[in-house]
């Protein structure tokens, strides 16, 4: 995201005030990642240990395997620690 | 009109308690104690409707101001050195949070050693912190200003947190007779805080958001610009206090200033000696004027070039040591109003009245002299005067 598209000082809410509820959604962390996590969806068992350990709730649950959501998920890798099956790799970004 | 005997501490207290004000949170310290426990007994006698927090610290003292003053009600608390110190993390996020409160701090040295009496180390050590720093010269000023910096405080361009500072025990502990408005007088020149949001389950907000380097800058950007109102709205804060009170208050006060050669310019209660030496040497005929500063920060830059570009010597007194800059804060920043003036005057600073040194006519009159004579020859022999120290 290029800070072109966030609204200036002028425009802010004084003091930094969040003035509505559930404001998290809008705030999309994904651009903080370097490294982001890929399913092999081959490899993938679907046993829900990476959407269990994602400190960031940005597992989604499939069907037959999990993917990632990319608008919140930071990369940390926790995820690919976890997988029993080795079936996330962290890939850098390519920016 | 009503005048009644107090200390300066009292008459801080006497307009706080004048004032509505919801919340007091302090925690007692020398020379401010007689502040709080003035206001803690007409909290006790039921004269107020305020609600008293009594905390273990000073840093606890200013945490419960601003969460009271973010949920949109009147605060007051009151401090002086070492207890100024340890606010000094909650100092940043009172003004990074826009939370008005009124702060008297009686200005005291800061150990080591331990002293307990007037100087400005205190807050010149704070004085980057986004608060609006007020200097009173006496008990009445220290009365006046405290109304007037509720006013200033709450202002929806302003919402910064306003110190009135005091002089430890010169004006703190001096009894003097002071002009105290009615009651109901106070109650319509401040009405009731109106504040810009307020905690409300039907409607919540997030208050301390986590901002990184996507939006922290623009919220100091903000503070930047309430800052600058300050200058606007402490003119017209003081037009109406003068409907009220009668008594004229602005940025600055000049004495002697229309045909002087050569000025000081000072904080709080030296300006009184200030003056009464002035004035006595300009009954010898000696061009010597005073500039008294009530407004520090933000730093009236055109009011004091304004004030001092005519004259020919300047001597800034600073009642702190800025270790290791050139100057003293005040005289950097007087330096700094005066850079863009042509031909600017010849300016000098005097350190003075550390940890509480008194300061007599005799040495002022000492610092009028050297002024006069820097405006003379238009060359400064010593760029800071250790005014009283002892070789």
């Amino acid at each position: 995201m290029s800070s072109n598209e966030k609204p200036g000082w002028k425009s802010l809410p004084i003091g930094a005030v969040v003035t509505e509820g559930g404001t998290s959604l809008k705030y999309k962390t994904g651009d903080w990642r370097a490294f982001k996590p890929v399913v092999d969806k081959g490899k993938c068992v679907n046993c829900l240990l990476c959407w269990i350990y994602c400190p960031d709730s940005s597992i989604m649950r499939q069907e037959k395997w999990v993917e990632v959501n990319y608008d919140y998920c930071k990369g940390c890798g926790i995820c690919a620690h976890e997988c029993p099956t080795k079936a996330i790799t962290m890939v850098e970004e390519q920016k | 009109m009503t005048i009644i005997g107090l200390t300066g501490d009292e008459a801080v207290a006497y307009a706080v308690k004048q004032s509505k004000v919801d919340i007091v949170a302090a925690y007692p310290i020398t020379p401010q104690t007689i502040i709080v426990e003035r206001f803690s007994k007409y909290v006790a006698d039921g004269e107020v409707q305020t609600g008293y927090v009594c905390v273990e610290s000073e840093h606890s003292a200013l945490s419960a101001s601003i969460g009271a003053s973010l949920t949109g009600a009147r605060v007051f608390t009151a401090t002086s050195s070492q207890g100024l110190a340890l606010m000094h993390e909650m100092l940043y996020i009172a003004s990074g949070l826009r939370c008005p409160i009124v702060m008297a701090v009686a200005n005291r040295a800061l150990s080591a050693p331990i002293n307990i009496h007037g100087d400005h180390s205190d807050m010149m050590g704070s004085r980057d912190s986004g608060w609006v720093q007020i200097y009173a010269e006496n008990a009445q000023e220290a009365y006046d200003w405290t109304l007037q910096a509720f006013k200033l405080s709450e202002d929806k361009d302003i919402q910064l947190p306003v110190s009135v500072n005091l002089d430890g025990f010169i004006i703190t502990h001096c009894m003097e007779g002071v002009d105290v408005l009615e009651d109901p007088v106070v109650h319509q020149f401040l009405q009731t805080r109106k504040p810009s949001f307020t905690v409300d389950p039907e409607k919540p907000i997030t208050i301390g958001a986590l901002c990184f380097t996507d939006y922290y800058y623009e919220f100091k950007r903000q503070q930047v610009e309430a800052m600058q109102n300050v200058h606007r709205v402490l003119n017209r804060v003081c037009k109406e206090y003068k409907n009220v009170a009668g008594r004229t208050y602005s940025v600055l006060e000049p004495f002697g200033m229309e045909d002087a050669q050569a000025a000081v310019i000072c904080l709080g209660s030296t300006a009184g000696t200030a003056r009464e030496v002035a004035r006595k040497l300009r009954a010898q005929g000696k061009k010597v004027g005073v500039v008294k500063l009530w407004l520090y920060r933000p730093f009236p830059n055109e009011e004091v070039s304004a004030a001092l570009k005519h004259v020919k010597a300047v001597a800034v007194f600073d009642k702190a040591i800025s270790f290791g800059a050139r100057y003293g804060a005040l005289c950097s920043d007087v330096i700094s109003a005066l850079h863009t003036v042509e031909e600017s005057p010849k300016t000098f600073n005097v350190i003075f009245g550390l940890g509480g040194r008194d300061i007599q006519p005799s040495d002022v009159e000492l610092v009028f002299n050297e002024a006069l004579e820097t405006a003379k020859t238009g060359v400064v022999k010593q760029e800071t005067m250790f005014l009283g120290v002892r070789e």
